[in-house]
């Protein structure tokens, strides 16, 4: 029963409390880039879905065979494969959203998110658990997508799902379907899931950096105001040479998040104080 | 010939812009921008990885086609990529101190840019030969910087705003990302009116 629950707590809390897109702002470039209509939306975030929960299920079977220095490339490899795998069935079955989605659909191989959850949870827990966990992040990527989708397409276009709209469809506001209006609509949803957060006590979402990504460490050294190792060879003439000094604070750099205990940071960072803006 | 290979860096700097108007490469973006020194030495190393990883995945593109083998072009990508920016980090630190000194911390951390992926990706879509793959990589890397700098500028003036509280932090970052990327839809058209 125990253990009913817990699963169910996988589960859920990929949906709301830490939804991949508007708390833990993973996997931003897929979230602006197909959300130009619904169908292209829902499309991105069912492959990006079916590519999680797969590979999830796949790297935790994997996780006591894959020795820990090069667990990244293998779990990318494992990635890719299944990406090329939906590629393969998209184009296939369904050629028009191959072509919506172009070159996004192999691009899920560096979402953040996907390579996120095999870092964080995949690699250290069990099949089940980590395929209702991809299953429940995979459900909140779609959902993100479609609730910002909806408003994209409602606005820019005046249909919903392809259905023209009364009313709507006449004048639409282009701009919204643009690339601005991305970025626009993306930013007032975070100020709304930050407003509503905050009236319920929990931390405001910020972007921490994709905890597995390997950007990881430069936006994290960024953000934390600790700038000395990134600014450092820049201030300094280049021809001073100080590829020492450089390698040795981006190992350190490096050690430090990897063995960091990651888990923690990824799927409970919205239980935690959230560092300043 | 030049002024076809002329427009399509243009077109990749100005009209199809990676970050503005294509969405690659966010996390860097909206991640390492505050500072203007970091955004230039990120800008750079990306420019200097897309154009590297063209020069490489083009021959192995034509031997996977070749082979038959298209559709394993994505595994293939990534790997080469990673593997290229590894070596390439050993052989500066090696041989060119002052260049790893510059662009070395960034580059571990751009093997897995969807920006480098999604330029080699593309290239391959258009059926770009050799030199029109070259000048779309280093245009796409160029507007990278271009973008990267304009929006550490802006950034920096942001710190000093009163900004409502609950815009503060990311939302008022993607609307202020909004407003510049507006600014390049101004360009819309312009590759046409010159080249055309």
């Amino acid at each position: 029963m125990a253990e009913k629950k817990s699963l169910f707590k996988e589960f859920s809390k990929g949906i709301v409390i830490e939804n991949p897109v508007l708390r833990l702002v993973l996997g931003t470039c897929p979230t602006l880039a197909t959300t130009t209509s619904v169908e292209s939306a829902v499309g991105m975030g069912l492959a990006a879905s079916i590519v999680l929960i797969c590979s999830n299920v796949v790297i935790s079977a994997l996780r006591k065979v894959i020795p820990s220095k090069v667990r990244i490339p293998a779990y990318i490899v494992v990635i890719a494969s299944f990406v090329t795998i939906v590629q393969m069935l998209v184009k296939a079955f369904t050629p028009d959203l191959d072509k919506q989605l172009g070159v996004y659909l192999p691009l899920i191989v560096v979402n953040c998110i996907i390579l996120g959850r095999a870092e964080a949870f995949a690699g250290k827990n069990p099949v089940l658990a980590s395929a209702v966990d991809g299953l429940g992040m995979g459900v909140g990527f779609t959902a993100a997508l479609f609730l910002m989708s909806t408003v994209r397409e409602v606005l820019g276009a005046g249909s919903f799902y392809g259905a023209e709209i009364p009313g709507l469809s006449a004048h639409p506001m282009l701009v919204f379907i643009l690339p601005p209006g991305g970025f626009f609509v993306f930013g007032i949803l975070m100020a709304t899931v930050n407003r509503i957060a905050e009236s319920r006590g929990k931390p405001r979402a910020e972007l921490r950096g994709c905890e597995a990504c390997p950007m990881a460490t430069v936006c994290k050294l960024h953000n934390d105001g600790r700038t000395e190792p990134l600014t450092a060879p820049a201030s300094e003439p280049l021809h001073k040479a100080k590829a020492d000094t450089a390698a040795k604070r981006r190992a350190e750099a490096n050690t430090e998040t990897l063995t960091e205990p990651v888990t923690e940071a990824v799927t409970e960072p919205v239980n935690k104080e959230v560092r300043p803006s | 010939m030049t002024k076809e290979l002329l427009g399509i860096l243009l077109t990749a700097i100005l009209t199809e812009n990676f970050v503005l108007a294509k969405f690659l490469g966010i996390c860097p973006f909206l991640g390492v921008s505050k500072k203007l020194n970091t955004a230039v030495g990120m800008s750079a190393a990306v420019i200097f990885v897309m154009a590297l990883a063209t020069a490489v995945t083009y021959p192995i593109n034509l031997l996977l086609v070749k082979k038959d083998l298209a559709y394993l072009q994505t595994i293939v990508f990534i790997l080469v990529i990673a593997a290229l920016v590894q070596l390439v980090e050993i052989i500066l630190k090696k041989y060119i101190p002052a260049l790893y000194s510059a662009l070395g911390i960034y580059l571990p951390l751009i093997t897995t840019n969807c920006a480098v992926l999604g330029v080699v990706l593309l290239n391959v879509q258009k059926d770009y030969h050799f030199a029109q793959s070259m000048f779309n990589s280093v245009g796409a890397g160029v507007g990278f910087m271009l973008a990267m700098i304009m929006f550490a500028g802006v950034r920096e003036r942001m710190e000093s705003c009163d900004v409502p509280k609950f815009m503060r932090g990311l939302p008022i970052t993607l609307v202020a990302a909004s407003l510049v990327s507006v600014s390049f839809l101004g360009f819309t058209g312009i590759v046409d009116g010159i080249f055309g």
